[in-house]
């Protein structure tokens, strides 16, 4: 069921790359072994097609109230320059998706869904902007994700390889931009220099960036980046080492530890939703009464780390038990590269969500020991 | 592509069945599995043989594989009763990943009857290896 390809798409295949379908994108899986590229971003830096993100334009007069209305956080607080990770609800108060925004101008933002729900947020948000005030919010909203490519580098060396692509007199762009910030920066590249947003985000639990480029220009960045890869220090590494390095670094994926059903307070996410904001948002009542009934007591569970006491992996969907009973079920899990140890996220009834709970996995019919620990699993030292 | 054995047979579950060449009388064979199914696995970390001992019936589940991504079940391609195992996967099983055919052995049975194998060429045409 693959409709898309990024422009990167025959980048990905020269370098041998296999594939996998993700949120209707075909994209890279791994390029030789996805521990190895894990290891690189942990280590060194890794190399990423993120082009299946979306990119959404948020612009005009009204552009910080009407999306402080049609997000949880408290969007109009943001200085320019500055990113912040928030949710699209709807409302009964279900995660449409989680995202992050970016605020460029005092009226511009950029707003990045997740592949999947790229359309869903974009034909959302053109709704509330209609809807949310008496004669419609003044701004434009623009899905720009289709001309939009997203390249990562992410890693500990992140930073000190992309310097190669920038004068040095523009340097202190890049080495002075804080984590959750972005700006424009000269890249230089396809024997050109072109200015380019860059954001210092990420999804791995390292240091790391992302650059926005238009899809006529992606494939000269690319090949950039891979003649400095060729180095060895930096690695290109596809979807699945990204899922290990953020499920080490305890970060949720939609569609395994958020959905529509979900609750952000289960999910461990309530700081993130601004109740005391001015003004109505999409789901406020809802997620204020989910909040008063306690993090976890609408569905009766909530989001721990577990961490195996054995060799084995608890996967998606696999039953928690205690002492034989079911209570709870994994979202994610697998062996852990960097701590060798198998971890999990799994909601679980409230009572048993005390870090050092003993509980086990059922792995096929066997129960295997794990243990509740506080997330994240991974935290890089700064 | 995924290398394929030529001297080697196969199940249509793709573990590789070799006959012990310097004892023509024995009926010890090794098992393992092919690099067409170590590359769809991806990274192994985990495997999980039958005992030394164990009887095990060919087309019929004897252990387990688990990758970074995922859980496989192991076939046996034979039926027979377990001889050996291989300790070196069970310490490392990244060898399965970098020898399929080699160290990366699993575990070898005193073959009483076989499933139905294929040759190294029928196996890579039917799942895209290459000889």
């Amino acid at each position: 069921m693959t409709e898309n390809y990024t422009a990167l798409y025959e980048e990905h295949k020269k370098l041998g790359a296999s594939f996998t379908d993700f949120g209707g994108w075909q994209m890279p899986l791994k390029y030789s072994s996805e521990l190895a590229e894990h290891h690189a971003v942990r280590k060194s830096a890794g190399l990423y097609d993120l082009s299946h993100m979306g990119e959404v334009w948020v612009t005009g007069p009204d552009a910080a109230a009407f999306l402080d209305y049609a997000l949880v956080g408290k969007i109009s607080a943001m200085a320019v320059g500055k990113a912040k990770y928030s949710l699209i609800c709807n409302e009964d108060g279900g995660i449409i998706d989680d995202l992050i925004t970016y605020r460029r101008g005092d009226q511009q933002f950029l707003v990045v869904p997740n592949a999947g729900n790229a359309k869903v947020v974009a034909a959302a948000m053109a709704e509330r902007a209609g809807s949310g005030k008496e004669g419609g919010f003044d701004v434009t909203v623009e899905d720009a994700s289709a001309r939009t490519s997203l390249i990562a580098v992410q890693g500990p060396k992140a930073q000190e390889i992309l310097l190669r692509l920038v004068p040095a007199v523009q340097h202190e762009l890049v080495t002075g931009l804080k984590y959750y910030a972005a700006v424009d920066v000269p890249f230089m590249f396809g024997g050109t220099s072109q200015g380019l947003l860059l954001a210092r985000t990420g999804y791995t639990g390292e240091d790391g960036f992302e650059i926005f480029v238009a899809n006529d220009d992606a494939a000269a960045l690319w090949q950039a980046l891979v003649a400095i890869a060729e180095d060895g220090e930096l690695t290109p590494a596809g979807l699945a080492s990204r899922d290990s390095l953020r499920l080490e670094a305890g970060m949720p994926l939609y569609g395994n530890e958020l959905s529509l059903d979900g609750d952000p307070f289960a999910a461990g996410l309530g700081p993130v939703v601004a109740l005391s904001k001015e003004g109505d948002f999409v789901g406020k009542a809802a997620l204020a009464a989910k909040k008063e009934a306690g993090a976890g007591t609408t569905t009766g569970r909530k989001l721990v780390g577990l961490r195996g006491l054995g060799r084995r992996a608890g996967r998606g969907h696999y039953p928690v038990l205690k002492d034989g009973n079911t209570v709870g079920e994994v979202t994610s899990g697998q062996p852990s590269p960097t701590l060798g140890y198998p971890v999990a996220m799994a909601y679980v009834d409230v009572e048993f969500t005390e870090p050092g709970t003993a509980l086990d996995i059922d792995l096929r019919g066997k129960a295997e020991p794990f243990e509740v620990v506080a997330l994240p699993f991974y935290k890089r030292q700064k | 592509m995924a290398r394929v054995a030529p001297e080697l047979q196969y199940s249509d579950e793709h573990e590789w069945v070799a006959r012990d060449s310097g004892n023509a009388g024995s009926n010890i064979v090794s098992i393992g599995i092919s690099a067409v199914a170590t590359d769809a696995l991806g990274d192994i970390v985990y495997v999980d043989l039958p005992e030394v001992g164990a009887m095990v019936t060919a087309g019929e589940t004897c252990g387990e594989v688990e990758s970074t991504k995922s859980v496989s079940d192991l076939y046996a391609p034979v039926t027979g009763e377990v001889t050996e195992t291989n300790p070196a996967v069970v310490e490392d099983p990244a060898l399965i990943n970098s020898d399929p055919y080699g160290a990366g052995w699993l575990f070898k049975v005193a073959a009483e009857s076989e499933g139905p194998l294929l040759s190294a060429q029928e196996y890579a045409s039917k799942n895209g290896g290459e000889l």
